[in-house]
């Protein structure tokens, strides 16, 4: 029996007093690629930050390796989306693959010879070592996207969360990702990927989490993947849900 | 000999003078994190609002002592951050919206506060105090050039030590806090060092320019830099410059005033001739650009109205050159075309030479491949495709177009004689008198 890797508790999100995840539970063995799939709006991006501490959590627990975010956060990489940054922003690509060390080096300390080789390794890892002195606004968006994954190599974590690293990218990025994502689940760690593409989820991932403001499925994707849940997850909107969250939000006063 | 006397020692002139430059450069360095954070207006409505702790502190203390007229105005600032999250969160004003109804509030109370504090039936040392207004350098005292060399060097360590962890949450705040970073602290820590540069230079700049001096160095420096050490290092730079000229060059003027344009002068300066982001280098590149663009043209249209009698390379009347597509300076490109090596004029005809016949042959080359690619897959009709090829081909990267060339052969669409050119996969109609622009 492999350990469990990251396990949710009965956890329900709400932004603003209406709630955006209701009482999702799972748990996730180690060393699997998983992928987070549901329409749009159904919460994918707020189960990923709640699970890092982004956003408060109304209710649950989120468990790493058996223990809290807070004391396992070294073994944790995040990969934001894209558009979360200002790409304009004056630092080289190097500069923010180093920012994946940040969190082992701790306060006042700079990077030195060592993270920057940690940098350069990752860089190379993704195809991108040619662009180390580059500033990060010539590059194309794949590019870009090959950047922040090697910054959460950088972070050398046992769990790793990726919002959308798929979107808008090239062939080649997505062949990079893809083969790095095997590279890491070979090395045992777990990679949590939200993913928008049905086409492609039973090639890329070996367990599905289908979400849809409540959990809809989890587990291999053989099982688990199927038109029944699939149906469940994207068939007609959740109008007694929505309803029950707007309802929600209307017992406060208007904003 | 003591600092006190040091200080003590400068005569007035060079007192203003290191006391501008000091503000000038960290007002510089603090401003490069605010502007970064997308904060340049907290900066503005600090110091607006700081002028009624000002007024406020003044009459309960009855002096000019710049400790306490800075904490007033920190207080009054701090006021004011309140004011704006409240409305911001609890109604439905927007922040900039917000920012802007409490800052003029708070400058329009400060204002009254001040045209009281003037009435000669309120005592007190009222020197220097209209200077929160304007600015006036030259009514610094001792104490304040005391308190704005501390400030600027527990702000220069502050930003030194945590220069790694500004850059961070500036970046990437949610990384910063999935890291375990307390980014709200953080934030906080960069806010503080802003508010009390901007406090402390209040009397030197005075609480409407203020802004200026946060905003201005930063903006200045990223136009010069891609890096943001560098960019630290150029804003104190042109913070420090702009004190000391503005401080000389305006004498008589009002000193603030001729600070911040000086500061001024130098971003426009900047935004005209910096390397790449100035506005002069932009166009410059545009230029070179389209003139490239021109001198291809040229050939390729050459290679086509060649084309018929190849091998043959005939010599073709000016004439037909000149109808067959618009040129905006046909004479300067067939000049340029002549001294290059690339043809050879006869009087009114010209004719490619097997130098300029290769190049031409090239370009004509990565025309075609790029028309039948957009043909192929981007579904655009053939009459419109000589256009959009024409706007992509000139930037198409060696790379692509060897992968081009490839995929077509692998499909067999590649003719590998007729010179290694496809046939273009529109009509040439080299006869037409109307271009296809």
């Amino acid at each position: 029996m492999p350990n469990t890797a990251f396990e949710i508790h009965d956890m329900t999100v709400a932004y603003h007093r209406r709630p955006v995840l209701w009482d999702i539970d799972f748990e996730l063995p180690e060393g699997k690629l998983v992928g987070i799939v549901g329409p749009n709006g159904a919460g994918k991006t707020t189960l990923i930050k709640a699970a890092l501490g982004l956003v408060p959590l109304a209710s649950g627990k989120v468990e790493i390796y058996g223990k809290s975010y807070k004391e396992q956060r070294h073994l944790v990489g995040y990969v934001p989306q894209r558009e979360s940054v200002d790409w304009d922003f004056p630092v080289t690509v190097r500069d923010v693959v180093l920012m994946g060390t940040y969190g082992r080096l701790g306060w006042i300390r700079r990077p030195g010879r060592a993270e920057r080789d940690i940098a350069d390794r990752c860089l190379e890892q993704v195809g991108m070592a040619p662009y180390a002195s580059r500033q990060i606004r010539q590059l194309s968006g794949g590019q870009q996207q090959r950047v922040f994954l090697a910054r959460a190599l950088a972070q050398d974590a046992q769990l790793y969360f990726l919002d959308e690293p798929f979107s808008g990218v090239d062939a080649a990025t997505e062949a990079a990702i893809i083969e790095l994502l095997h590279t890491l689940r070979s090395s045992g760690k777990t990679v949590l990927v939200v993913h928008h593409d049905l086409q492609t989820v039973r090639e890329y991932f070996d367990h599905v989490i289908l979400l849809n403001m409540r959990l809809v499925a989890s587990g291999p994707v053989e099982t688990t993947f199927t038109n029944e849940n699939l149906q469940k997850t994207y068939g007609g909107r959740l109008t007694i849900l929505d309803e029950a969250a707007e309802a929600m939000r209307q017992r406060e006063p208007n904003r | 000999m003591t600092g006190s006397s040091m200080f003590l020692a400068l005569t007035l002139s060079n007192k203003v003078m290191l006391g501008t430059a000091m503000l000038g450069g960290i007002a510089g360095v603090i401003g490069c994190f605010a502007v970064l954070r997308g904060r340049s207006l907290v900066g503005d409505m600090l110091a607006h609002a700081a002028l009624p702790g000002i007024g406020i502190a003044f009459l309960l203390m009855n002096t000019r002592n710049p400790l306490g007229l800075s904490l007033g105005a920190l207080v009054s600032g701090l006021f004011a951050i309140g004011a704006v999250t409240i409305i911001v969160n609890w109604t439905r004003t927007k922040e900039d919206a917000a920012i802007g109804i409490v800052l003029s509030t708070f400058f329009g109370a400060g204002v009254v506060l001040l045209s009281i504090i003037q009435k000669p039936s309120v005592g007190g040392n009222k020197a220097g105090l209209d200077s929160y207004l304007f600015g006036d350098p030259g009514d610094m005292l001792t104490a304040d050039l005391y308190l704005l060399a501390i400030v600027t060097g527990v702000i220069l360590l502050v930003v030194r030590l945590l220069f790694k962890e500004f850059k961070l949450v500036c970046f990437d705040t949610d990384f910063a806090q999935s890291q375990g970073w307390p980014t709200m602290t953080l934030d906080l820590t960069m806010m503080a060092s802003l508010a009390v540069v901007t406090i402390v230079g209040l009397p030197i700049v005075g609480v409407i320019l203020m802004a200026a001096m946060i905003i201005l160095p930063a903006a200045t420096a990223r136009f010069w830099t891609n890096r943001l050490h560098t960019m630290l290092l150029l804003a104190g730079g042109f913070g420090m410059a702009a004190g000391l000229l503005g401080t000389k060059a305006g004498h008589g003027l009002p000193a603030g005033a001729a600070i911040v344009l000086t500061a001024s002068t130098l971003f426009v300066l900047s935004l005209l001739f910096a390397p790449q982001r100035g506005v002069v280098a932009r166009l410059k590149a545009e230029f070179k650009l389209r003139q490239r663009m021109a001198r291809e043209h040229l050939l390729r249209s050459l290679y086509e109205l060649s084309e018929s009698q190849l091998p043959q390379l005939p010599r073709i009347p000016l004439q037909r050159v000149r109808d067959y597509r618009y040129w905006r300076s046909l004479d300067s490109l067939l000049n340029h075309a002549a001294e290059t090596g690339m043809v050879v004029r006869h009087g009114q005809t010209l004719e490619l030479t097997p130098f300029g016949f290769r190049r031409a042959a090239e370009l004509t080359k990565a025309h075609r491949l790029w028309e039948m690619y957009l043909m192929q897959h981007a579904n655009i009709a053939p009459d419109h495709v000589d256009r959009d090829a024409d706007d992509v081909e000139h930037l198409l990267p060696e790379a692509l177009l060897i992968e081009l060339e490839q995929q077509l052969a692998s499909e067999g669409r590649l003719p590998t004689i007729a010179a290694e050119i496809p046939v273009s996969p529109h009509e040439i109609d080299s006869d037409k008198t109307s271009s296809n622009r």
